[in-house]
């Protein structure tokens, strides 16, 4: 059971419709939070004992959204995600040896050393890429779900972004292509409050994302993002309706990171210590626990065992990272061209 | 059916060269598609009996949607940054899309879908993904006073904006001349695994005739191809430059001046190797472009052949460009702003002064 690390099939519609994930996914969600946790934590205590590992933006704090989005996939659907992608990528089954790899720069990374933290793809699990320059991704999920619909297969492409995305003309692009073509994709909008240190209040004129869904003709609802399975609810019912030749969707996921912009960032320039101790307080694996341990549907020997194994997870990571050789400097000109010039 | 040995050629358009170059891959590979603003037009229309009502702005995409119906033939709305992104994605999912930006002075719409996004893909994700993704799209004016469309479009439908797009590493970035490299090209860019733009002049597309095989073939990217041998200067000349490098060097020749044209075609990977071994003959070079001078493809050029064949130089290397403005409206400045075959002549005297 502790092993479980592979994600269990598609609900039945009978589940779907309860709307209760099954013990199996309990323990996956619990698993890939957890592993998301422990990855960010992990990673900074590196950047801060000067690890080489280039730029990053930590995900902790808001694991209850790409965790509870990926759990209602298939392992052939497809996500694009943001520059705070570490968490899409864990969620959808990157390795995180892998990962941590390619933030060291090595040839084992996903990408070879050649994306860094900002970077991270892996297609052979549906990872379309983390993508920094803010929107974009929004628009290529449209494209993977563009071509789910004209090869006929059905896949759907989900679309991380912010709610500082929200602003660029990409996502409303992407959002306007989707309806009218009637894409499988679904949008889902992490709502963390702050690009950089912009708040949405001011950034956004309708702070409420969801409510941009009325113009593009497609369900948008609001889920609270702390809470894994009521993100996972609204994404198993807009994955259904995707998958189904309904039509995109939007989800805002009200969420909170716990850290900086990027690693270098203090927040105490924009943001108050309540507010920042009033988000831990819904800290989403902290009320994941209480809730299963509660209700009873986890023992709290099986979550401590899968934190156990998580953070021997990272330990190998790091040893497999730090371990793994550089790429060769041949290597500077390699792939530039898909086709080589004849 | 051809019954004969010989390959059927039958004389085309440019673009309907290119219209048929689009036709017969798209037969051949069920994942290719194409979209852009009005390719088709009248989108969503067909009950009250509307269909393949505009065709692209230029008409090259005229009856593909008849063929290939609206799945594989989609019109888009104004919305590059979208649609390119969203071909970025497909591309990187299992299609082939082709995809038409109306002029090419609309690439500020999609510059980040370009340059960091398609041109980039491949190489920082490790090689993992393929990107065989085409961007078709029509630049230049002509600069004769004619007011017939294209011409007089003012600043921001006239430009020749390719130097910023070949500057972009992980970019191939090809401009036809004629109507048989315009379909050889286009068939080679789809056929290539990652980006490939194809840059069309307006006035070439209906202007350049000739024969063209009616099979499917490809003009390799990545080669220039010398079109009229000449032992006396270099006259290097991309899209509709060529042939003002051809009727300066028909007018040369009466005067015992022999030029060589060559059509560069591909101006990254630009084919370095031709264009110095023609002037290694030759020992004189005249670089003929449409593109304002700064940063340009002709300094670039000239910059290389200086580096690497300097020694065989006879006479400095000159460049003609249009000049550092935006492109006037009025017709009397547009018939200064294009290069003119007399500008060739005189800068190819002045060569033998």
């Amino acid at each position: 059971m502790l092993q479980t690390t592979t994600k269990p099939q598609t609900r039945t519609h009978f589940e779907m419709t309860c709307l209760r994930p099954s013990r199996d996914q309990l323990v996956w969600m619990y698993d890939r939070m957890t592993l998301i946790r422990e990855f960010e934590e992990r990673l900074k205590w590196l950047v801060e004992t000067g690890a080489p590992v280039g730029a990053v933006h930590y995900y902790t704090g808001q694991e209850a959204c790409a965790v509870g989005v990926c759990a209602a996939l298939e392992p052939t659907d497809w996500i694009a995600s943001t520059h705070r992608g570490h968490g899409h990528c864990i969620a959808k089954g990157v390795e995180v040896h892998r990962m941590m790899a390619e933030l060291y720069g090595k040839v084992t990374g996903t990408n070879r050393g050649k994306g860094g933290s900002m970077h991270i793809t892996d297609v052979s699990v549906g990872m379309l890429g983390v993508n920094p320059i803010v929107g974009m991704g929004v628009t290529h999920a449209v494209g993977a779900a563009l071509s789910a619909k004209v090869r006929h297969t059905s896949q759907v492409a989900v679309a991380f972004f912010g709610e500082g995305a929200a602003s660029s003309g990409a996502v409303h692009e992407a959002m306007n292509l989707a309806a009218i073509w009637k894409l499988p994709v679904v949008f889902v909008c992490e709502n963390n409050r702050y690009s950089q240190s912009t708040p949405v209040e001011y950034a956004v004129a309708d702070p409420e994302i969801a409510h941009r869904a009325a113009a593009y003709s497609m369900p948008g609802v609001t889920a609270d993002g702390q809470d894994v399975i009521a993100v996972w609810a609204a994404a198993t019912a807009a994955i259904h309706r995707a998958r189904s030749g309904g039509g995109p969707s939007l989800i805002e996921c009200k969420t909170y990171r716990y850290y900086g912009h990027h690693q270098g960032d203090d927040t105490r320039r924009y943001r108050t210590r309540e507010e920042e101790e009033a988000a831990r307080a819904r800290d989403c694996i902290k009320r994941f626990r209480e809730q299963v341990l509660t209700d009873g549907s986890l023992l709290l020997e099986e979550l401590d065992a899968i934190d156990r194994k998580n953070k021997e997870k990272l330990d190998l990571a790091v040893i497999f990272a730090e371990q793994s050789p550089l790429p060769d400097p041949a290597e500077l000109y390699t792939d530039v061209y898909v086709t080589e010039p004849q | 059916m051809k019954s004969s040995a010989i390959a059927a050629v039958h004389e085309l358009t440019f673009n309907q060269a290119i219209n048929e170059a689009l036709r017969q891959e798209m037969r051949r590979d069920p994942n290719i598609i194409i979209m852009g603003e009005d390719i088709a037009g009248g989108a969503g229309l067909a009950h009250l009996g509307f269909v393949d009502s505009w065709g692209g702005s230029l008409r090259t995409t005229k009856g593909l949607i008849t063929e290939f119906g609206p799945e594989r033939v989609l019109d888009t709305p104004i919305s590059e940054m979208g649609f390119v992104g969203a071909a970025v994605g497909a591309a990187m999912s299992g299609l082939r899309p082709i995809v038409e930006i109306m002029f090419v002075d609309l690439i500020g719409c999609c510059y980040d879908q370009i340059i960091n996004q398609a041109a980039k893909m491949h190489y920082m994700m490790g090689g993992q993904v393929n990107l065989p993704l085409v961007i078709r799209t029509a630049y230049g004016t002509r600069g004769d006073g004619k007011r017939t469309y294209g011409g007089g479009a003012g600043a921001q439908h006239s430009q020749t904006l390719y130097s910023v797009l070949a500057h972009i590493p992980g970019l191939k970035v090809v401009v036809p001349s004629t109507a048989y490299n315009a379909k050889g090209l286009t068939i080679s860019a789809i056929r290539d695994d990652g980006p490939v733009i194809i840059l069309e002049h307006k006035f070439l597309g209906a202007a350049a005739r000739g024969p063209v095989p009616e099979d499917a073939y490809c003009v390799p990217i990545g080669r220039a191809e010398i079109v009229r041998p000449g032992s006396d200067v270099t006259l290097c000349g991309i899209g509709r430059m060529t042939h003002v490098c051809l009727e300066a060097a028909a007018t040369l020749a009466a005067q015992d001046i022999e030029a060589e044209v060559v059509d560069v075609l591909t101006l990254s990977p630009l084919d370095e190797p031709t264009i110095l071994e023609s002037v290694s003959r030759t020992r004189r070079l005249v670089v003929l472009d449409e593109d304002t001078p700064t940063a340009s493809m002709a300094r670039d050029i000239a910059a290389r052949v200086a580096e690497k064949a300097f020694d065989y130089l006879a006479a400095p290397i000159n460049t003609i460009n249009a000049p550092d403005t935006p492109v006037p409206f009025a017709a009397v400045l547009e018939a200064h702003y294009v290069p003119r075959p007399a500008q060739v002549i005189a800068a190819v005297l002045e060569m033998f002064d």
